[in-house]
C-alpha cells in the first residue's frame, strides 16, 4: 500500500488530502472536506494532466514571439516533451488566434495552437 | 485636436471593458490611450492559462482574453491611440499627452477613466543589502523578456516573494531550462493562489521558503550568490539560519503597486490601504467624472473582477455624461472596517445614487479560518456568510442590497466585519 500526499487546489482553503493506493487502484481519500477534494485527488493520482503553454518564434511579425497552448490537456509527464519540440517550431507571420502550431504535441495526440495575433510588418 | 467626451487612461483589461461598457451604454465619443505598442496590457505577457472562467465559462490564456476585448472594441469601433503617454492629468480632467503622430497635445474630456494598472515593487523598495550586479529583475520583466521579446534572462534562479508572478515564473523559466532553486517568502503565509503554488511549484519539485528572505546579493558586474534566512515573528532575520545559492539571477515578487502618479497630480484622494483612489457606490473618485478600476483602484487576483468593475465604471461615467455632467447632493454612507478587514472598495457609498445591489470588494490582513463576513448599517446586521477560509492573497466580493441601507443614519455609516462563526 502506497500513501500519496496532495494539497487539494479547488478552493483557497487548500486540503492536505491523502490517496492509499493498492496495485495502482486508489483504495482510500482522505483529508478532503468536500467532494471536489476526492475528484480532484483521484485524478491527480491515476491521470494527472495539464494544459501547457509557450511561446514559438515568429517570423516577419510584429513581434518576435507568439504565445501557444495544448488544445486541451496532456499527461503531467509529456510537459517538458511538448515544450522541447515547440522550441524548433518557427512561424511566419500573420499568426492568427488558433492556428495550429504543431499537429502533434510529443505523440500525445493534442494540437498545440496560437493564442495570439501576430500581424506581419 | 478633436475633442472626446470620455478619455479612458489604458487599454489594459480594465480599459478596455470600461470603452466598451461605456459604448453599450449609449456613449459614443470614447477615446482609449495606452502607452504600449498594443492593445491588452498586461495580458499580453501572462501567456498561461486560467483566466476567463467567470467572464467566459471557459479557460483562456491571458492574450486569448485580451483578444475577446480587444474584438469587442474594435467592432464597436471604439477609437484609440496607441504609443501614447500620458503626462498630466488636471484637476478640470485636462490631459495632457503625447505621440510621434499628434507631438503634444492636450483633451478636455467630460469624464475620465483611470485604468493605469500597477506596477511591481522593485528592489529599491525593498532593502535588500549587497551590490547592485546585473541579474536582478521584478518577476514581470523577466516574463515580458521570455514571452514577448524571446529572451532568457537567466539559468540559475532565486525567486524572492511568493506573489502569482512569481509562482508563474517559476515554473516558466524551468520549462525553458533554467534552475529555479528555491522560492523564499517573508511572510509565513504565501500571497499567491494555492492553484499555482501546487501547478508551478510542487509540479516541479520547487521548495518554497515560508519566512525567509535575502539578506544579501553577491557579485559586482553580475549576480553571483545570494544568502537566504530565515526571519522571526517581526520580519527580522535569525542568525544563525543563513543559506548560501549560487544563482546568476534574482527574481522579485513581492507586491503590487497602483500606478496612481496621475491621479495624485489631479489632487484625486488616495487610500493609504490600497494606494489606489477612494471611491464610491459608481466608482467616482473625490473629483466629479472622474473613475477609477481594475489594478489601479486595487490590485485584483482574477482579470474577471477587473472586467466586472471596469464595465460599472464604464456604464457609470456614460451616466454621467448623459445626465450633463452634474450630479445631485447624495447621503454618504461611510464604509468602515474593523476586525481584520484591512478596506473596501466602494469606500463610500451613496443608496440613492446605487441600482438594487451594491457590489463590495474587500481583502483581510492576516489568515482566518471558520469567520463570518458580517456588515452592519448602523447596528443592523444587514449582511452576514460564513467562510471557511479567508486569506490575504484572495480577494472577497459580496452584494449588498441597497434597499437595507435606505434607512442608515449618515453619522453611524456601514461596518465591514469579521466575526467568528
Amino acid at each position: 500500500m502506497d500513501k500519496i500526499d496532495l494539497i487539494c487546489i479547488g478552493c483557497p482553503l487548500g486540503c492536505p488530502v491523502s490517496v492509499t493506493m493498492e496495485n495502482g487502484e486508489v483504495k482510500e481519500v482522505t483529508g478532503n472536506t468536500c467532494k471536489r477534494g476526492d475528484a480532484y485527488a483521484r485524478k491527480e493520482v491515476t491521470d494527472p494532466t495539464r494544459i501547457v503553454t509557450s511561446t514559438v518564434r515568429v517570423k516577419g511579425g510584429r513581434l518576435a514571439m507568439v504565445s501557444v497552448k495544448t488544445a486541451s490537456d496532456i499527461p503531467k509527464d509529456r510537459i517538458f516533451d511538448c515544450v522541447k519540440a515547440l522550441q524548433s517550431v518557427e512561424l511566419a507571420a500573420p499568426v492568427r488566434i488558433g492556428q495550429v502550431v504543431l499537429e502533434n504535441a510529443a505523440g500525445t495526440g493534442v494540437q498545440v495552437v496560437a493564442t495570439k495575433n501576430v500581424p506581419a510588418v | 485636436m478633436k475633442e472626446y467626451d470620455l478619455v479612458i487612461i489604458g487599454g489594459g483589461p480594465a480599459g478596455l471593458a470600461a470603452a466598451a461598457a461605456a459604448h453599450e451604454s449609449g456613449l459614443r465619443d470614447i477615446l482609449i490611450l495606452e502607452r504600449d505598442n498594443e492593445l491588452g496590457g498586461i495580458l499580453n505577457q501572462c501567456i498561461h492559462n486560467g483566466f476567463g472562467l467567470h467572464t467566459f465559462k471557459e479557460e483562456l490564456t491571458g492574450p486569448e482574453y485580451a483578444g475577446r476585448y480587444i474584438e469587442k472594441v474594435q467592432e464597436l469601433d471604439i477609437p484609440y491611440k496607441l504609443n501614447t503617454m500620458v503626462l498630466d492629468l488636471a484637476a478640470d480632467k485636462t490631459v495632457t499627452a503625447m505621440n510621434r503622430q499628434d507631438g503634444l497635445f492636450q483633451l478636455h474630456p467630460k469624464a475620465v477613466i483611470l485604468a493605469m494598472g500597477c506596477r511591481e515593487r522593485p528592489r529599491g523598495a525593498l532593502n535588500i543589502p549587497g551590490y547592485r550586479p546585473a541579474g536582478i529583475f521584478t518577476a514581470g520583466t523577466a516574463q515580458r523578456l521570455v514571452n514577448m521579446e524571446g529572451y532568457l534572462p537567466g539559468r540559475k534562479v532565486v525567486i524572492l516573494g511568493s506573489g502569482d508572478i512569481g509562482l508563474i515564473m517559476a515554473r516558466r523559466m524551468t520549462l525553458e531550462g533554467a534552475k529555479v532553486q528555491v522560492v523564499a517568502e517573508l511572510m509565513p503565509y504565501s500571497g499567491g493562489l494555492k492553484r499555482n503554488i501546487v501547478q508551478c511549484l510542487d509540479d516541479y519539485g520547487i521548495p518554497l521558503k515560508l519566512s525567509h528572505t535575502v539578506i544579501d546579493i553577491q557579485g559586482k558586474k553580475r549576480v553571483e550568490g545570494i544568502t537566504l534566512a530565515e526571519v522571526d515573528g517581526k520580519g527580522k532575520p535569525i542568525p544563525g539560519t543563513e543559506e548560501q545559492y549560487e544563482c546568476d539571477t534574482l527574481l522579485l515578487s513581492c507586491g503590487l503597486i497602483p500606478e496612481n502618479e496621475l491621479s495624485r497630480a489631479a489632487g484625486v484622494e488616495l487610500s493609504p490601504v490600497t494606494s489606489g483612489p477612494l471611491v464610491n457606490e459608481s466608482l467616482e473618485t473625490s473629483i466629479p467624472g472622474v473613475f477609477a478600476a481594475g489594478n489601479v483602484l486595487h490590485v485584483h487576483d482574477l482579470v474577471d473582477y477587473v472586467s466586472e468593475e471596469a464595465g460599472a465604471a464604464g456604464r457609470h461615467a456614460a451616466e454621467y455624461i448623459a445626465a450633463g455632467c452634474t450630479e445631485a447632493e447624495y447621503r454618504t454612507l461611510p464604509v468602515k472596517c474593523e476586525n481584520g478587514v484591512r478596506y473596501t472598495v466602494p469606500a463610500a457609498i451613496r443608496p440613492d445614487a446605487a441600482g438594487d445591489t451594491i457590489t463590495l470588494r474587500f481583502r483581510v490582513g492576516n489568515v482566518y479560518k471558520n469567520k463570518k463576513i458580517a456588515v452592519y448599517a448602523g447596528d443592523a446586521c444587514i449582511f452576514s456568510r460564513k467562510r471557511p477560509v479567508l486569506a490575504p492573497g484572495e480577494m472577497e466580493t459580496i452584494q449588498l442590497k441597497t434597499g437595507l441601507l435606505r434607512d442608515c443614519p449618515e453619522a453611524a455609516g456601514i461596518t465591514v466585519t469579521l466575526e467568528e462563526a
